[in-house]
């Protein structure tokens, strides 16, 4: 019975290892590529390994401007996470502790998430064209707050309904604004939903690829389109596919392991509490 | 566990003038931005469809169903649409199962659980673009590794061009999509499993029943809300399918794996037919809204 345990325990642990693998293999070979020279790349059979770690890809992408498109999808989504976090936040506790629009309007706001992204950005750029917003920050921004505030408002609403109510009473009997509640006893007490929920929206305003092809040209051109300029007819430009990749996705793995325990909830739009 | 909706009773009793319009001060600037993606484009969309505008013709006179009429007989069109649904049809399960077995299989004591789940999500938070782009690499006949892993298997080289080939290249887009998205079906599986009253499937395994029954009877009701907004969030994902298949095909070869969302892209943006996209863009809101509602109410119905 015991020896049995043991033996499942085993094949389970065995059973762990190799999905884990295969699932980290396309990550692993992408990191490869970056670090190869392009005899590696392009070596027919294909190399597994390089055979010594060198940087030169990522150098070139330093030295060419490339990068510029790291720092713009930084400005972008940082800006516009900061407002869909502060209006979403403000509209979350509205909806939170005082019912406001009831269930209907609860409703509507996260219906907003759902509608596809084609179906947003046409009449968006066609918009932004008579403003003269194409290709510019502030249209990236102002179209990533509202993208991501249903996503902040829902999400926020969880996290403020899981603060008890009498801290907030008895700042308002101590005389404190309805304003000086939110921000000095609520926004401290959420703080650990707030950080976790700017985290994601972050994440989705830094991966997001159709509002950022159709907007920008190539004054703000974020990172994954850049990575789609490499592709071409011929595949010359591995290399930098391959560090550009790296580049937009390694801090993004390093900001979710700092929140593992709010990942589950983050990203099933709150539906379960982990 | 479940959120629903309503929430914490309303305790917060209103006081002042100022305080009673605090609700709403609270929540418009957010509404205001909203707008701009929830109601704008629903109306505007809606209005030049009946339009004739191109990206060159600013013809703004009225047209009626002339574009709704021509997009009924765009053969292109029924295509996409068809595309998006195999995708949905086949990945969306297959996440599902997938997603299942994995979490079955982390639910129980493992040492170093914790860092096998951290590794699993990574995939869950790569932009999808970026997934598209590894892969396209991945499935390179000549430099990439998987003809090379296969040619092991086969013993002879395997020579196949993934993203050419019309019988090769929805199992390569596939493959990509399912890749990225089992790890969300898996930890939303695994967060909901590890909430089943253990004592209730143990006193049914007890009982004699079988693992698909106990499964069946116990465990797929308890896990039944997770699991429903599980599919209902990858559902409404895979509908507007388009970075991965950008990254690997762009709707290639031909038009052979164009979703409706790519379809839209190139009507609108390559071919600048304004008028023509928007009447397709308020086609994909409307039968959106329709299964959406559809679906919801069957949800309320289960509950």
């Amino acid at each position: 019975m015991r020896a049995d345990k043991g033996t499942g325990l085993a094949l389970r642990y065995v059973a762990a290892v190799a999905v884990t693998i295969v699932f980290l293999f396309p990550i692993y070979w992408l990191a490869s590529i970056s670090f190869k020279t392009p005899d590696e790349i392009f070596a027919s059979p294909p190399a597994w390994w390089p055979e010594q770690i060198q940087f030169a890809n990522y150098a070139v992408l330093f030295k060419d401007g490339d990068v510029v498109t790291i720092w713009n999808s930084l400005v972008i989504a940082s800006v516009s996470t900061v407002c869909a976090m502060l209006l979403g936040t403000m509209c979350a506790y509205s909806i939170a502790r005082f019912r406001t629009g009831g269930n209907l309007f609860s409703d509507w706001i996260i219906s907003n998430r759902m509608i596809p992204p084609i179906v947003i950005v046409f009449p968006v750029f066609l918009l932004y064209v008579r403003l003269g917003w194409v290709d510019t920050y502030i249209g990236l921004i102002v179209l990533y707050t509202a993208f991501n505030l249903p996503y902040v408002i829902w999400m926020m609403r969880g996290y403020i309904q899981d603060i008890p109510l009498e801290l907030e009473e008895s700042a308002l009997v101590d005389g404190c604004t309805r304003w000086q509640v939110f921000w000095k006893v609520v926004l401290p007490m959420a703080r650990g939903g707030l950080f976790a929920t700017a985290v994601f929206t972050f994440v989705f305003a830094w991966n997001e690829f159709i509002f950022a092809l159709v907007l920008t040209r190539s004054e703000v051109t974020t990172f994954p389109v850049q990575v789609t300029h490499y592709f071409g007819g011929q595949s010359n430009f591995w290399a930098k596919i391959a560090a550009m990749s790296m580049l937009g996705t390694v801090p993004i793995f390093i900001a979710v392991a700092l929140l593992q325990r709010f990942l589950v909830r983050g990203i099933s739009l709150g539906a379960v509490k982990g | 566990m479940v959120s629903g909706g309503g929430g914490s009773a309303v305790a917060l009793a209103p006081g002042r003038l100022a305080d009673r319009n605090f609700k709403y001060y609270m929540i418009f600037p957010a509404v205001l931005v909203i707008l701009l993606i929830g109601l704008f484009p629903v109306i505007y969309t809606l209005i030049i469809s009946f339009q004739n505008l191109t990206m060159m013709d600013e013809d703004t006179s009225f047209h009626g169903l002339m574009h709704y009429r021509a997009l009924f007989e765009d053969a292109r069109f029924w295509e996409s649409l068809l595309h998006t649904f195999i995708f949905v049809a086949v990945a969306l399960p297959a996440e599902l199962l997938l997603g299942l077995a994995m979490a079955y299989l982390f639910l129980e004591r493992l040492p170093g659980r914790q860092i096998f789940v951290a590794l699993l999500v990574l995939p869950v938070v790569t932009s999808p673009i970026i997934a598209g782009a590894t892969w396209r690499l991945l499935f390179d006949n000549q430099f990439g590794p998987i003809n090379q892993i296969l040619g092991w298997f086969a013993g002879e080289p395997v020579p196949i061009i993934w993203l050419v080939d019309p019988n090769f290249v929805y199992p390569a887009i596939l493959i990509a999509e399912i890749w990225q998205w089992t790890p969300f079906m898996f930890l939303l599986l695994l967060a909901a499993l590890s909430n089943v009253d253990k004592s209730q499937t143990e006193a049914a395994e007890l009982d004699g029943a079988s693992f698909l029954r106990t499964f069946r009877l116990i465990v797929l009701p308890a896990i039944w809300p997770v699991m429903a907004i599980a599919v209902l969030i990858r559902a409404l994902d895979l509908f507007r399918l388009f970075d991965v298949v950008w990254a690997l095909t762009r709707g290639g070869p031909g038009t052979s794996t164009e979703t409706i969302s790519i379809y839209a892209y190139v009507a609108g943006f390559q071919q600048f037919e304004t008028s023509y996209t928007a009447a397709m863009a308020f086609v994909v809101i409307v039968i959106l809204a329709v299964s959406i509602t559809l679906v919801l109410r069957r949800l309320e119905i289960d509950r």
